[in-house]
């Protein structure tokens, strides 16, 4: 373990720790918020102080604790949006690999068509019917997400679908269920794995856009994007506020993306594929 | 062979037709079958069972939906894009005066854009791996990280508030003379051009390493030509087309990163007015915006196709 921690790049690293601070951050938020997240404890936009660190919100609530509560909102979406996305498009994808045929051809050409409408646009389009809770959030952003997945899985299973010993199973007599799960699964792991960082990241960004807008999470809960909000009207006055959630969305995303990278890298490596140059 | 092409370039084009009328019925059938009253959400909760159905009926709502799809649909082609349901106002004349001022700020971002991200592919490719290359490389992976808000916000910050060169609020009206609507647009303009800037260069630089691979290149390196005129004469123009084909997908992601970067600077586009309607729930206006962005987006997708076609030969006899 110690051994293979070595190997991993720099960059990487300081990738992994960071990640691993904010989630700890998020998990332990009740623990370490000095104050409670909806109590104004000071004046409207207070300076960095002892007592505040990073001063106070819009309202006079402490900045720290909001950033620590938004991460755990930001993160807890984020994560059952890309679960969901996860489950629905590589189910689909490999499925339409394996079955093939109308099935698959039928799937190809709505996935086509969704993914021809920009993903903003038409969550706006969606969201302005749709009663606006956590639940619809996290299944917009997981099903349109879901298509992005669809297609790769699909790619890396009609790749590994030609395989010897895919064939073999098949005339071995197993159903399409065992060849999807034991034979398919476990060889397209790692190209989606890198593509889990990914799409982790695209949803942070695509919930923080959209609370940013007004249409994400609803006060009095707030994640990043709603805490920019909240705090937008400051920076006219040079309050910024604003700027310490929208760093926190910058800073994790960054160092989620390092992580893929390595990932990404490596997979190729591992493949004997183009490696780093 | 002209005819041939001429064959291609016009299924190419039926093509986005179709996928065009297939996106208006997903838009129109989604805001209709998806839970969720359009009368009882403009009444509130507290509406009486008489006054929703009230209003059911005056905005014909008791009717089928594909009868008031084609009403619609038929509506938009003759240019009549509805009533907004919050002030009772027709959407054309707002929406085309909002779409005028997207246009227009897209159009100086991609002025400023578009060559600064080929000068500068073309310089990460003139110094390959090393520093300026890592540089961008570096920088790319930060600007798909940023938040556009993040990026409008800090230059609004620091260039608008603490130096004070540009005002923060971006608000154009009609007959605002020249230079004070370049103003007002700069720094959305700015931030716009930061948002799509790395990744054009990314891939004008992958577009160029790709041709610099080829054997016509090692000959002219053979032949002892400098490295700036080997990109320059024998590399970039065969690089043009992927180029031509970054540019057009560029601009279409430059449509929908335009929608939060109104709503930074209040600039009074299109984006904005859509994001305004989600909130109030007037599915006509969102409807008619929803189509339009997906229409100027799935044009400029079919340019970027059209145009891959018309300059690279291999494409004109698709197996």
């Amino acid at each position: 373990m110690l051994l293979s921690l070595r190997r991993i790049p720099i960059s990487a690293q300081v990738g992994i720790l960071v990640t691993i601070a904010f989630v700890l951050a998020a998990l332990l938020a009740p623990v370490i918020a000095p104050y409670s997240s909806t109590v104004v404890v000071g004046d409207v936009w207070e300076p960095m102080s002892a007592k505040h660190w990073l001063g106070t919100d819009n309202l006079g609530r402490d900045l720290f604790t909001r950033l620590l509560y938004g991460g755990r909102i930001t993160l807890f979406i984020a994560a059952l949006a890309t679960a969901l996305s996860f489950t629905l498009g590589a189910s689909l994808g490999f499925s339409a690999a394996v079955i093939g045929g109308w099935f698959d051809e039928v799937l190809s050409r709505f996935v086509d068509m969704i993914m021809s409408i920009p993903t903003l646009i038409f969550a706006l389009v969606v969201l302005s019917v749709l009663p606006s809770n956590t639940v619809t959030l996290i299944v917009v952003m997981g099903i349109l997400d879901s298509t992005r997945v669809y297609r790769i899985s699909r790619a890396v299973a009609v790749d590994v679908n030609v395989m010897d010993f895919v064939e073999a199973a098949k005339l071995r007599g197993e159903g399409k269920i065992w060849v999807i799960f034991r034979e398919i699964l476990p060889n397209a792991l790692s190209p989606l794995v890198a593509e889990l960082g990914l799409r982790f990241i695209f949803a942070i960004l695509f919930l923080s856009a959209l609370s940013f807008l007004g249409l994400g999470v609803q006060p009095p809960q707030s994640d990043w994007g709603g805490m920019v909000k909240e705090n937008k009207d400051g920076i006219v006055f040079g309050i910024p506020a604003a700027l310490l959630p929208a760093a926190a969305i910058a800073i994790l995303a960054i160092s989620v993306n390092l992580v893929a990278d390595w990932v990404l890298n490596r997979t190729t490596d591992l493949k004997g594929g183009r490696g780093n140059g | 062979m002209g005819a041939g092409i001429a064959k291609l370039v016009a299924q190419r084009f039926a093509l986005g037709v179709l996928l065009l009328l297939a996106v208006s019925v997903v838009i129109f059938v989604g805001t209709n079958i998806l839970p969720g009253d359009v009368a009882q959400s403009i009444l509130g909760q507290s509406a009486t069972p008489q006054a929703v159905a009230n209003l059911r009926e005056s905005l014909g709502l008791n009717q089928p939906t594909y009868v008031r799809y084609f009403e619609w649909l038929g509506g938009i082609l003759h240019g009549n894009l509805g009533t907004a349901l919050s002030n009772g106002q027709p959407i054309g004349p707002e929406l085309l005066s909002r779409l005028g001022n997207t246009l227009f700020l897209a159009f100086w971002a991609a002025l400023v854009a578009v060559p600064l991200s080929i000068i500068l592919g073309l310089i990460a490719v003139r110094h390959r791996n090393g520093f300026i290359d890592n540089l961008i490389s570096a920088s790319t992976l930060a600007a798909i990280s940023l938040p556009e808000f993040f990026i409008g916000y800090l230059l609004i910050y620091f260039v608008a508030v603490r130096l004070g060169w540009f005002t923060s609020v971006a608000t154009v009206y009609q007959n605002m003379p020249f230079l004070d609507r370049m103003n007002a647009i700069a720094l959305p303009a700015a931030t716009l051009t930061l948002v799509v800037l790395a990744q054009m260069m990314r891939m004008t630089r992958a577009a160029i390493l790709n041709v610099m691979q080829s054997a016509y290149v090692e000959t002219a390196e053979l032949k002892g030509l400098s490295r700036f005129k080997i990109i320059l004469r024998h590399a970039f123009p065969n690089a043009i087309a992927p180029i031509i084909n970054v540019i057009m997908l560029s601009l279409a992601y430059m449509v929908v990163g335009v929608v939060v970067i109104e709503v930074i600077f209040v600039y009074p586009g299109m984006g904005q007015y859509m994001v305004d309607h989600v909130a109030k729930r007037d599915i006509p206006v969102v409807q008619d915006c929803g189509l339009i962005f997906a229409a100027v987006y799935i044009t400029l997708n079919m340019l970027a196709d059209i145009f891959s076609i018309l300059s690279n030969p291999r494409l004109r006899h698709p197996k």
